[in-house]
């Protein structure tokens, strides 16, 4: 039991790895079109163990995604407590929904970040993105698959519980 | 709870700019992860660098050479114009410093977000930097530093919605102010009347009013004006000189009176 409970720096290090996708620099022009990876990486993990990772998580990388890339402190901990909330309180649902239902879910899931995030540009910045601003979590989904089947396998292979 | 904590940080952070603490040490922690975004580019540029061959370093040698005895030349005028100027304004008995000292900083390569016109430089607290210091690339000014941490600090640009910097109008000598619009590529002017004497082409510099940015550095250049608006301004757009999404290298700014630690 004892090197169970360590392995769960798998899952920090997985999140620090989507930190570092977030930040890596991608040509300015596709850079609107950056997949949610926290977001992602976090939905994963609520649904994969429930009990070990859920809204502390969420809270916790959310507001270190908010220092990393300068937006204003608690924007993303707000969307991502939210996230995982929710992904915690729908698991059992969650795990046993066919592909196509789970993915209309992580959609859900991903617009409520893009949604936060709108309503605090507007409120501090006074700014309105243009429609493409909306595309990102399309993408997310998109990936969903292959993120979940990666990290799936990493969590066998690591035999994280 | 969390959803609490997140709302109270979030009007404390934007509200009453209290966070700054917290913020500074989170970004040390992180840095490493900067560092590791960053490496790529900084790999790249190490690889050309041992890699060149002999001609391609006598080549960029001697046209490195040429323009700096390009530079020389101008330079010396520029320094009997500087003389003269401080003799005229010792007539006048007017002071003005000139002679900042510059600090160069390189712009790492990472993403910040993409709404918020911020960049990092690999210079910090250590080298003397601090907050609200003026930063300028090669031609004019890009913005200011907003947060220092020992070993980077972020960059607010001109063009963020939130930044505005106080210029001078070069051919009339009219104030004003340039607001960012969180568009990269222009600022906006709303406080100028409609028969303001302005023209598209015109030349913006800081006025060094406000006491951020040391006056007389390039801002922006006028590009439109709408001189029929109810409101009796007119709407005024002008596009930075500074190249804000390209530039690599910049220049941190110490004014002459501002004290500071080392170069």
């Amino acid at each position: 039991m004892a090197q169970d409970q360590n392995r769960i720096w798998v899952v920090w290090l997985s999140l620090l790895l989507a930190l570092f996708l977030t930040i890596v620099p991608i040509p300015s022009v596709i850079e609107i079109y950056r997949p949610q990876w926290l977001a992602l990486f976090l939905i994963y993990w609520t649904i994969a163990l429930p009990e070990r990772i859920n809204v502390g998580h969420g809270f916790i990388f959310g507001l270190l995604l908010d220092v990393l890339t300068g937006t204003t402190m608690g924007e993303n901990a707000l969307s991502l407590s939210l996230i995982t909330f929710i992904a915690y309180q729908a698991h059992p649902r969650l795990r046993v929904f066919p592909y196509i239902q789970q993915a209309f879910s992580v959609l859900a899931l991903l617009l409520i970040q893009k949604l936060i995030s709108f309503v605090v540009l507007g409120m501090t910045l006074g700014m309105t993105p243009e429609s493409s601003y909306w595309t990102a979590p399309l993408i997310g989904v998109l990936l969903w698959p292959s993120i979940f089947y990666f990290l799936r396998k990493t969590r066998r292979r690591m035999r994280v519980h | 709870m969390a959803l609490i904590a997140s709302l109270v940080l979030m009007v404390m952070d934007f509200r009453f700019h209290q966070l700054q603490y917290l913020r500074d040490s989170l970004t040390v922690v992180l840095h490493p992860l900067y560092l590791i975004a960053d490496f790529p580019k900084t790999a790249s540029h190490w690889l050309s660098d041992t890699t060149s061959t002999r001609e391609q370093l006598q080549d960029s040698n001697a046209s490195l050479k040429e323009e700096n005895l390009r530079l020389l030349a101008r330079l010396q005028k520029f320094e009997s114009l500087q003389a003269e100027n401080i003799r005229l304004r010792n007539l006048l008995d007017s002071t003005l410093k000139i002679d900042d000292r510059f600090l160069i900083a390189e712009i790492t390569s990472v993403d910040l977000d993409p709404y918020r016109h911020q960049v990092l430089i690999n210079k910090g607290s250590a080298s003397g930097v601090f907050v609200g210091q003026a930063v300028l690339d090669a031609d004019a000014v890009l913005g200011q530093v907003i947060q220092v941490t020992p070993l980077s600090s972020t960059v607010l640009l001109i063009s963020d919605a939130t930044h505005s910097v106080p210029v001078e109008i070069v051919r009339t000598g009219e104030r004003s102010i340039a607001i960012g619009t969180g568009k990269i590529g222009t600022l906006d002017l709303p406080h100028l009347p409609s028969q303001t004497d302005i023209e598209v082409g015109d030349t913006l510099v800081t006025s060094g009013l406000g006491g951020k940015f040391p006056a007389g550095y390039p801002v922006a250049s006028i590009s439109s004006i709408n001189r029929d608006t109810n409101s009796g301004f007119a709407q005024i757009s002008a596009t930075p000189t500074a190249y804000l999404e390209r530039s690599r290298q910049v220049l941190l700014v110490w004014r002459n009176d501002q004290n500071s630690v080392n170069q």
